[in-house]
């Protein structure tokens, strides 16, 4: 069986899955309640200096929903740990004694300046914990004091804290990034040139989940009012991806450990942040949703499917992916696919004939010799792709590559040779293949 | 309870405790709460070319009323069914959707589960009704009058659409109420709480629509009257005529008409007042021998069979609602054939039977018998169009096979007088192909009024 523990930064755990900073993480009770159930670490919700900070006292949460209220998409406003730091530090410290096995990682957001960095890295020293990690990501509530995504949007303060971690303290420094910015990749430079030890990301994204059209106010409305939060869970996912891939096939940060979070939901969603460089993955809103039992899923599956790959540890396919994400100038330009529609599948709802007649390029049939049937048309067809995506049958639209003959929509015939952008005639800038 | 066994033939009311027939004969089909109907309606694949409107005789926008419930529009949705099917909160209830709409959904094909239509169409129609809006208003007035005969499905839709138009329309009906077979038709279970009444109150509230209960043609109008005092007359009689068994016996005590005994039940105020037999024997394999065996069942026979001359494929009634007898207790006896019925003291008391058999397409008797102790033996082997009424002062309407002989207009051999529902040839005894065809005959007689 595929061995599943992961070593992050020297950080061991028996999974790769750790609960992201965030309300299951805020408790000594929901921690435990975690690893009693499986999870591999979790990172401590984010502590902050002085008095507690205050929460609403209305809603937190709005959501999106798919099919059958299946929540896609959540967004909170709410703010980082409302205990005091005392009694967080007492639990971290228990919870660590108590589960040395387990990754304890402690999130943190104090204003920036150097002595508060100092202060509080000294009192999460002493609870034995494993790592901290910077919580430079928070879009809503603490910005507008300074701190979180205030941060994390300006590279300079994202080097100049995560240097004075790196100065003031021995434990590994995770910085979070915030997906609220335009180029992922100059924050992850600027933690990469303080000395971080890893990124992780995303963060969550500024938000506005609803407008309740009866109050006309944004959800979660709170008398009347709401403000923009923070959005996580499945919708993210795709964002979060492309984030990582950036950050991993980036020459300047290529080879920095990142922690992959964002709408990881299965152990498929895992494998894939893996994939593109993640040597571990933080996991939120499916917890928030099913509770802590989804771990079960999320190892047995990644461990089968590992088994079946023929991995037989994480390393064996962390990073696989990167070197398959490119530029789309490099993309072969003379790979020819059409679509192929499995009649004995096909259920003849035709939704890939509306997509294509209305909105494509009218490659699919609704009807032959009078019969409603769901043909590829391949003088038409493009291989766009739009009609496996919007097919409720999986399966059923398959996109299939053409190797022989001649293209029937352009009649050009199929070229083996690679051939992209950079050279194609077209392309006023091209580069001239060398006679 | 039923003790008296050794006196028959027994036939007798209070059959249960009051609260089993509350029980017995409330909602078939419960409806859908608004959390239900999300679930449902987040299941429709809003499919190109809807096979389930193809399916729908009055081409009701299916995807789109479903999209509509899943947008949180009800109304919208009520409306979108209502444009084309002005019955559609009595179809939810009573189609066949298991033969047409839900049938052609493409999940039945992608996993035995089609979307439930029905209970959908039931959800949002059920909303409009409740609400009370007014979703539909009438054209300018045209000064046009059209009559229309009977306040079934059929006169009731056309005579709406003809109001939307801006025509005026006179329904005559023989009934003291209107609705037709959806007001004394149907079981009971279909169709609770008065609703049939309530559907005919939204549909007058358009306006332009008077009903004259009580009015029978051939008795107090006549045709040739009509179209002399109308514009356009649009026929919607229905089928007055039972058919006969042709077995002796026919007219012993016990030996009944399914569809009055229907029409009883429906108007019961107190169904521990209408009579059952003990053992029950149903004729027939169409949906009135269904509903009068369920129901005879549910006022407590002991014992109820349907019988049938031909196989299960060919029974009229839908292989849901054969299952719904069946769950019921009722047994369906195919390919047997009533020879006689037995009779003491003018009482009916046995009923006996000939195998059957189908050589070449055609149906014979094989000759062995068996003999079935009945209390009760409803008929139920279809009815038939009344044609004398209405040629009785004036010149003759085609007929074809029985029936009102129209085009795909639904005009009749008159040319101004239209006809729908069951009384015209080809028509398919569905509420909801006599709504298409109130729909189709209002819409060619707006365009003969308008030309």
């Amino acid at each position: 069986m595929a061995d599943i523990s992961c070593n992050f930064l020297g950080i061991k755990s028996p999974n790769p899955y750790w609960l992201a900073s965030a309300p299951p993480t805020d408790k000594e009770y929901n921690v435990v309640r975690a690893f009693e159930a499986g999870w591999g670490g979790v990172v401590w919700k984010t502590l902050g200096e002085g008095d507690p900070v205050v929460n609403v006292n209305g809603p937190r949460y709005g959501a999106i929903h798919g099919p059958d209220r299946r929540l896609l998409g959540l967004n909170n406003i709410e703010l980082i740990t409302d205990r005091s730091l005392e009694t967080n530090l007492e639990e971290i410290t228990r919870v660590k004694k108590n589960w040395p096995d387990r990754a304890l990682i402690v999130s943190l957001m104090v204003p920036c300046e150097e002595q508060s960095w100092i202060d509080i890295l000294k009192r999460v020293e002493e609870t034995g914990c494993d790592g901290v990690e910077l919580n430079f990501g928070c879009p809503h509530g603490m910005s507008e004091r300074g701190m979180g995504a205030a941060v994390g949007q300006v590279p300079e303060y994202v080097e100049m804290v995560t240097r004075w971690c790196k100065t003031h303290s021995d434990l590994p420094v995770i910085v979070k990034l915030t997906p609220n910015i335009s180029d992922i990749r100059q924050s992850a430079r600027a933690a990469h040139r303080g000395g971080a030890d890893a990124v992780s990301l995303i963060n969550t994204i500024n938000s506005i989940v609803s407008v309740d059209l009866d109050a006309m106010a944004p959800n979660p409305t709170v008398d009347g009012k709401g403000t923009h939060g923070g959005y996580c869970g499945p919708a993210v996912k795709p964002i979060a991806l492309s984030m990582v891939s950036e950050i991993a096939r980036d020459p300047e940060t290529h080879g920095l450990p990142i922690s992959g979070i964002g709408g990881v939901t299965t152990w498929k969603d895992a494998a894939e942040f893996m994939a593109l460089g993640s040597g571990s993955v933080q996991v939120c809103t499916a917890a928030m949703t099913y509770g802590f039992k989804i771990i079960e899923e999320l190892n047995a599956g990644l461990s089968n499917w590992m088994d079946e790959q023929g991995y037989d540890k994480l390393d064996d396919f962390v990073g696989r992916a990167v070197p398959n994400v490119t530029d789309w100038q490099y993309l072969n330009l003379n790979y020819i696919a059409k679509a192929k529609i499995d009649q004995d599948a096909c259920i003849k709802c035709g939704r890939c004939h509306i997509a294509c007649e209305d909105t494509s390029h009218q490659a699919i049939t609704s009807m032959v010799d009078g019969v409603r049937k769901f043909e590829v048309i391949d003088d038409e067809c493009v291989g766009c792709n739009l009609c496996v995506s919007v097919c409720p049958v999986e399966g059923c639209i398959t996109m299939e590559q053409m190797t022989e003959g001649s293209d029937p929509r352009t009649n050009k015939p199929i070229d083996h040779d690679y051939a992209n952008w950079t050279t194609h005639p077209n392309n006023p800038s091209a580069v001239k293949a060398a006679e | 309870m039923s003790t008296n066994a050794g006196s028959r033939p027994d036939i007798q009311s209070s059959r249960l405790e009051d609260e089993d027939y509350s029980k017995n004969f409330s909602d078939i089909h419960p409806p859908l709460n608004k959390h239900e109907a999300f679930v449902e309606a987040d299941r429709c694949y809003f499919c190109y070319d809807a096979p389930c409107t193809v399916a729908c005789p009055t081409s009701i926008d299916i995807p789109m009323f479903i999209r509509q419930i899943a947008a949180d529009n009800p109304k919208g949705s009520a409306k979108t069914i209502f444009e084309q099917n002005i019955l559609g909160g009595m179809c939810a209830r009573v189609c066949p959707t298991e033969t047409l709409c839900e049938q052609a959904c493409v999940r039945e094909e992608a996993e035995g589960k089609p979307v439930k239509i029905g209970l959908l169409q039931r959800f949002a129609t059920d909303h409009l009704l409740e609400d009370g809006d007014k979703v539909f208003t009438r054209a300018a007035l045209t000064g046009k009058r059209v009559a229309v005969v009977g306040a079934g499905p059929a006169g009731l839709s056309c005579a709406h659409r003809l109001a939307m138009h801006g025509h005026d329309v006179v329904v005559y009906d023989a009934r003291e109420k209107a609705g037709g077979l959806n007001e004394y038709g149907i079981a009971a279970y279909k169709s609770v709480n008065d609703f049939a009444q309530k559907e005919v109150e939204f549909l007058l509230s358009i306006g332009g629509i008077t009903i004259e209960n009580g009015n029978r043609l051939g008795e107090t109008i006549s045709l040739a009257d009509l179209r002399q005092n109308f514009d356009a007359v649009f026929l919607g009689m229905g089928l007055a005529g039972i058919n006969a068994l042709r077995a002796e016996g026919e007219d012993l005590d016990g030996v009944v008409d399914a569809v009055s005994y229907i029409a009883d039940l429906r108007q019961a105020k107190d169904l521990s007042k209408i009579s059952v037999g003990r053992k029950v024997v149903v004729i027939g394999g169409g949906m009135t021998a269904i509903d009068a065996a369920v129901q005879t069942k549910l006022l407590g026979a002991e014992e109820v069979t349907i019988l049938y001359r031909r196989g299960k494929e060919q029974m009229n009634a839908s292989e849901y609602e054969q299952e719904l007898a069946q769950t019921n207790g009722v047994t369906i006896r195919h390919w047997i054939k009533p020879n006689k019925l037995i009779g003491e003291n003018g009482k009916v008391v046995a009923i006996e039977c000939e195998y059957t058999e189908s050589k070449n397409g055609s149906l014979s008797g094989t000759g062995e018998t068996l003999t079935l102790n009945a209390d009760m033996v409803f008929k139920a082997i279809g009815q038939n169009f009344v044609a004398a009424p209405l040629n009785g002062s004036a010149e003759a309407i085609e007929l074809d096979s029985g029936r009102i002989k129209v085009d795909e207009n639904r005009r009749t051999s008159l040319g101004d007088v239209w006809a729908g529902g069951d009384c015209i040839a080809g028509g398919e005894d569905l509420t909801v192909a006599a709504v298409e065809d109130g729909k189709v005959a209002a819409e060619a007689i707006n365009d003969v009024l308008s030309a």
